[in-house]
């Protein structure tokens, strides 16, 4: 395998000359002068305003709610609770498929999570909707809630994640662990998340008789439409949903919340538009988290360093009502080669909404403890925590014995370490100093995240004056596909991109699939991709069958298009404009449609992961505790990168969330209401500016021709995993104290 | 929040007369009251708008050394005026390490003072706290949380203070100015909070329709300004409140220490300074043995509310020692890169 | 209870009639006048998504009162480019980067122009840091709206930021 470092030397997939490059955001210039507009950024004529009044207990129901302060303040025009709510078509804890979560739209008394909805005041400002819900007050019948790994009953779930079994495993564990020359158990604990997205949840809700016109933020619209149309009993086309761009999703604007439906039927209830934003504190409950987890791992190696056995444990929670369990052990079926894996997940469930995806599910909380607990055993035998890591190193997948499509990682090790300069790092801790007498220390953590497609549509046209249309229901939460995909769709018509005219963010437009699991750009662009290779067919044809064509005949061996011409493959001087191709079939048009999904037979045969090095450097005071990242260098090989730029930012993005992973994120529950202590952005600490390091990442080149027709593994995730580690791993590498329990904070270093 | 009488005053007559109707508060930057309204803290009936009372912004060096900050004038107008950041540097550096730029825009001198403690509890209007309601009982005392007391605690309250800008005002001794119905008076800023004792819902030594109007540093406090640090401990590089924080002056002769000022930030509900720790630095030479001991008893009678705060009495100590280091090695020559931290203290 | 203002806003002069004593700088903008750059993400001071600038300065517009700012000169991010010439600091928010899903970038860029008149922090990346620290970034462009603040500051002044 190559090892171009920074990817201009892609290969292209057609002669197209957009993918690859770095171009700037297209919808730049529209984010930087603030005309870009979110979905609270509309206000239709008539637009009434919603605040949610959100339950102050965590278990029990509501016994009453002052209705006449409510509705006697000036400007509310209704109040929405369970006495008045629009009839659905169907109860919203009824799953219908899958991806269904349970919502709470007023249905009931019942409270089963603070900041759960009980009503929704509705009124001409947004100043009165605000008061009118703070004066509802309600009163309560309240019972003691479960909040905490230690409150409730554990239990095996039937499954984790979006359906993998809660245990896999091979060979002999404990036999591996009692044949280990030496052995690390370790109980690591990780805290509940929020998403936190900058822009919160927004809803405006237009009805027209039965039809749906939603702006609201969706990393599915066509999962909302059909969850929403099931709600509603109307027909998913009825359901109009604008989601051009989204202010940050992460995982929460996947599956549509509750207060998002709630803004559809208070718009229902009274007739008129309604726009329902959740305050920052509402999301904090209905809108999904990543659960808590305590991770026990347990590994043995022999007397080089080669690991005999690899037992992870996990015990999560969930919703009292709903199921999702944070599958946090994956990362040990397929990072490290053991002859031995366990990998078990119990539960326990609490009186918390229901958890959620959130930005690298399982993985990044899964990883931290996996390359904590790697990094105490190469320490136990005397090893370079790199060293241990190369030593361990997976040839085929290990749970699976199966090959991957593509595995450009021990090029990650060595780039990263190289351009880190990790050599010479002094096994012991507490060695390293800077000039002000602040402890330093070094850390390193394996990167790793599946390559996930899912199903998506694309359409395209092509016409006679040479321009082109792409469109697809796509969706941009920051990553960039306005960018990236309308890059992809050039090269699929073998057109310059000022000839593309690109849609997305619509739900009229073909089914994309959801943005998620860091298989949008494989998913959307390979239905680009495809609806680009129908329209190019069809050009073919047209032009190698007739006669007056210089292609006429190329037949076998084949046309590629570019620039807005098709070239004869084995003869680059026979070509012909697309224009003079349409015009002299008589064509004004040519219209082609694509879809993308994973090939089973490859899922079968491979196993398809990205992966990446993360080499961090920390800087600790040794008497106040106080830290700070001030390095990061991060080295990712993930199939063909569409455009540098963008992933670069991606795999910034990811390695910040590492820091906040690692040193600040932290959603604090009182254990006797059940209540947040930080439902807010002063207490609920994610980076700021200033703790952002000094930070490289390098784009390791990496070929796959098995995993999609593009060669893309996604970006969007990986750079929270092995950066958390790495971070713990360069903490204890200042201060010889290992942390084992997330966030670490100052406190935890003052020994 | 609650619907309000707005009034905005043109004198300080005007806005003390305004203030005298049931319920009034006065609204300066409005940083910590419309947050506190927000969140239904906060539900005054009548707001008294007093950012436009003249005589009230300006910064005066006045006749005996001492400095007059009205009360107001911008956080970031009063850190960023070279001639005063020059004077009292740590007041500055206090000044920049709290909260946001766009903050410290708005917020006033005198609001600062004011600013509410950050107590979970208290900012829950669905548990009880005595603050905002006396008797409700504090929600506070025997959560699992660091932001509380180890000093000065109440059986009633066990909230702190939030301000930086006030424990170095507190170390040098500065005086309130306080306007009201009755008339003008001072109140020196070591007695303007109250702690929480019986009666947590009294917070400062203003009595009903009263204001601030000025804050005076007094002559003897420009003395300290070569060796003068403030230094907060925070769970994020910036942008965050002090888990712990300190402010120490130092006045050096021929290798002894003249005299010294400590006050501390984030352990009690109020800026924290104690006369005896103090008296251990006069005469003394400036070496980590005499600012340990001045900690020591900075931190005499220090006690938890819980496990989860016992950490800051062995830190709120390395703070204060590392604090009178930091002064003893002297003002830096430029505002820090990031005032008041551990990094890049150069 | 209604209370006019007169407000100049992004160069323009506007008379305003307030129904509600309760209305913030950022509600009138985002409800009231259709300027819905600047963004809500926390309404309380927290995040600095709405940051705006008023009278020279820097501000959270949520934790603003209307009523409380007659007379003032208000710039908010529909205002900073001339006509199709972006602002430096938009250019170079779009060269480095800048932003990813663009929802705090109105805040940034706000935040920015202030830092720099301002004049505190030159180029200097730990002072840039520290100064841009009160606009929280979730997607994590940190480090681009560090590059864009420094190529900005080095950027010849324009008119409005002379003021």
């Amino acid at each position: 395998m190559s090892a171009t470092s920074v990817p201009g030397g892609a290969e292209r997939i057609r002669q197209g000359s957009s993918i690859g490059q770095p171009l700037t955001r297209r919808d730049g210039p529209l984010k930087v002068t603030g005309r870009a507009r979110f979905a609270a950024d509309h206000l239709p004529p008539g637009t009434l305003h919603a605040a949610l009044c959100v339950a102050r207990i965590a278990k029990g129901r509501v016994t009453g709610l002052d209705l006449a302060a409510a509705e006697a303040h000036p400007g509310v025009v209704a109040v929405m609770t369970p006495g008045n709510a629009p009839k659905l078509a169907r109860h919203p804890d009824q799953k219908d498929g899958p991806f269904v979560f349970r919502l709470d739209l007023l249905q009931d008394s019942a409270v089963r999570y603070a900041n759960q909805p009980v009503a929704v005041v509705i009124a001409e400002t947004l100043e009165a909707a605000t008061e009118g819900a703070r004066l509802l007050a309600p009163r309560y019948e309240a019972e003691s809630p479960r909040i905490g790994l230690d409150a409730g009953t554990v239990f095996t779930p039937p499954a984790i994640g979006v359906g993998e079994p809660p245990e896999e495993g091979r060979g002999d564990v404990e036999a591996g662990l009692g044949a280990a020359a030496r052995t690390v158990a370790a109980t690591y604990e990780t805290a509940a998340q929020y998403h936190n997205a900058m822009e919160p949840h927004a809803a405006v809700a237009v009805w027209d008789g039965d039809r749906l016109t939603l702006h609201t933020p969706s990393q599915g619209m066509a999962m909302a439409q059909g969850r929403l149309a099931g709600l509603f009993g109307i027909r998913p086309e009825d359901i109009h949903i604008e989601s051009p761009y989204l202010g940050g999703g992460f995982g929460s604007k996947g599956m549509v919340s509750g207060p998002q439906v709630l803004a559809c039927m208070a718009a229902r209830l009274v007739g008129r538009p309604v726009k329902l934003v959740a305050t920052r504190a509402q999301m904090y409950g209905p809108m999904g988290h990543r659960a808590p987890t305590r991770q026990t791992l347990r590994l043995g190696a022999d007397p080089d360093g080669k690991l005999t056995a690899l037992d992870h444990h996990t015990l999560t929670a969930s919703s009292a009502f709903d199921d999702f369990f944070e599958p946090s052990g994956g990362v040990s079926l397929t990072l490290y080669a053991s002859p031995a894996i366990a990998v078990r997940h119990e539960a326990v469930r609490l009186d918390t909404g229901t958890p959620l995806f959130m930005r690298a599910p399982g993985e990044a909380s899964g990883s931290v403890a996996l390359e904590s607990a790697v990094d105490e055993l190469a320490q136990a035998c005397g090893l370079d925590p790199l060293a241990f890591r190369l030593a361990n190193y997976a040839e085929v997948e290990p749970i699976s014995g199966r090959p991957f499509s593509s595995k450009a990682l021990r090029e990650c090790y060595r780039q990263g370490a190289e351009r880190f300069g990790w050599a010479g790092r002094p096994l012991q801790p507490r060695q390293m100093r800077d000039a002000d007498g602040l402890l330093v220390g070094w850390g390193m953590g394996t990167a790793t995240f599946p390559a996930l497609m899912f199903e998506g549509n694309a359409r395209a046209e092509l016409r006679a004056d040479g321009t082109g249309t792409v469109e697809l229901g796509a969706h941009d939460m920051g990553q960039g596909a306005w960018t990236a995909l309308a890059q992809i769709a050039a090269d699929g018509l073998g057109i310059p991109l000022e000839r593309l005219t690109f849609r997305m963010g619509a739900s009229n437009l073909p089914n994309a699939g959801i943005a998620g699991g860091s298989g949008h750009t494989a998913t959307a662009g390979g239905a680009i991709h495809a609806a680009g290779l129908d329209i190019i067919g069809q050009l073919a044809d047209l032009a190698t069958n007739d006669a007056a064509s210089p292609l006429y005949g190329a037949g076998n061996a084949g046309v590629e298009a570019r620039g807005g011409r098709l070239y004869r493959r084995d003869d680059e001087s026979r070509s012909e404009r697309f224009e003079e191709i349409l015009a002299r079939a008589g064509r004004a048009s040519l219209s082609g449609q694509g879809k993308a999904s994973a090939d089973p037979a490859a899922q079968k045969a491979y196993a398809m992961h990205a992966h990446g090095a993360v080499f961090a450097e920390v800087k600790v005071d040794p008497d106040l505790g106080q830290m700070r990242v001030t390095r990061l260098v991060g080295a990712f090989a993930a199939g063909r990168i569409i455009n540098p730029r963008l992933v670069t930012s991606q795999y910034y993005g990811g390695m910040i969330w590492g820091v906040s992973f690692a040193l600040h994120e932290h959603a604090a529950m009182d254990p006797r209401t059940g209540r947040f202590l930080n439902d807010n952005l002063a207490a609920y600490h994610v980076p700021v500016n200033a703790d952002t390091p000094a930070m490289e990442a390098i784009l390791v080149h990496e070929d796959d021709a098995v995993v999609n027709a593009l060669g893309v593994k996604g970006v969007g995730e990986i750079g929270i995993t092995g950066t958390t580690g790495a971070i713990a791993n360069a903490v204890w590498h200042a201060t010889g104290i290992r942390v084992r329990e997330f966030p670490i904070t100052l406190d935890k270093l003052l020994g | 929040m609650n619907l309000f009488e707005y009034t905005r005053a043109t004198s300080l007559g005007e806005a003390v007369a305004a203030a005298q109707k049931p319920g009034a508060a006065y609204l300066a930057g409005g940083t910590n009251l419309l947050d506190l309204m927000k969140g239904g803290i906060a539900a005054p009936a009548h707001l008294v708008d007093i950012t436009r009372l003249p005589g009230l912004s300006a910064i005066e060096r006045l006749p005996d050394g001492g400095t007059r900050i009205g009360a107001l004038v911008r956080n970031s107008d009063l850190a960023n005026d070279p001639d005063f950041a020059e004077t009292y540097p740590m007041v500055a550096e206090a000044l920049l390490s709290g909260a946001s730029a766009q903050l410290r825009n708005a917020a006033t001198a005198g609001g600062n003072l004011l600013q509410r403690t950050r107590c979970e509890y208290f900012y829950d209007p669905a548990s009880p706290c005595n603050k905002r309601a006396p008797g409700a009982g504090c929600a506070a005392i025997g959560a699992a949380t660091r932001i509380h007391a180890v000093q000065g605690w109440s059986e009633h309250c066990i909230a702190t203070n939030p301000s930086d800008f006030c424990v170095p005002l507190a170390a040098l001794s500065a005086i309130v100015e306080i306007a009201g119905p009755q008339g003008s008076r001072t109140v020196p800023l070591t007695a303007f909070h109250c702690l929480p004792g019986a009666q947590p819902e009294r917070e400062t030594a203003l009595g009903a329709g009263e204001l601030i109007t000025a804050l005076v540093l007094p002559p003897e406090a420009a003395a300290f300004a070569r060796n003068a640090r403030y230094l907060k401990v925070r769970d994020r590089t910036s942008y965050a409140f002090a888990v712990v924080s300190a402010a120490a002056a130092l006045t050096l002769d021929a290798g002894r220490i003249v005299e010294g000022r400590l006050a501390l930030g984030g352990i009690a509900l109020k800026p924290w300074r104690v006369a005896e720790a103090e008296a251990a630095l006069a005469g003394r030479r400036p070496t980590p043995e005499t600012y340990a001991a001045a900690a020591r008893l900075a931190l005499a009678g220090a006690e938890p509310t819980g496990a989860a705060n016992a950490f800051k009495v062995e830190l709120a100590r390395r703070v204060a020692a590392r604090a009178l280091a930091l002064a003893a090695a002297g003002t830096p020559a430029r505002m820090p890169a990031l005032p008041a931290s551990p990094f890049g203290l150069a | 209870m209604t209370i006019p203002i007169r407000l100049t806003l992004n160069g323009h002069s506007q008379d305003i009639v307030l129904d509600d004593p309760r209305i913030t700088l950022l509600d009138l903008l985002r409800e009231r006048l259709d300027l819905t750059g600047a963004k809500k993400g926390c309404d309380r001071g927290q995040c600095g998504a709405c940051t705006v600038i008023v009278d020279g300065r820097r501000i959270n517009a949520c934790l603003a009162l209307a009523a409380s700012l007659d007379g003032a000169d208000i710039l908010t991010i529909e205002g900073l480019a001339e006509g199709d010439a972006l602002h430096p600091v938009q250019q170079a928010f779009l060269n480095h980067d800048g932003f990813q899903c663009g929802f705090c970038t109105p805040g940034q860029i706000m935040s920015a122009v202030g830092l720099i008149r301002e004049g505190q922090a030159g180029t200097d990346p730990e002072r840039i840091r520290e100064g841009m620290s009160g606009n929280l970034c979730r997607c994590g462009a940190y480090a681009g709206i560090l590059e864009a603040v420094r190529e900005a500051a080095l950027a010849p002044g324009r008119s409005e930021d002379a003021a």
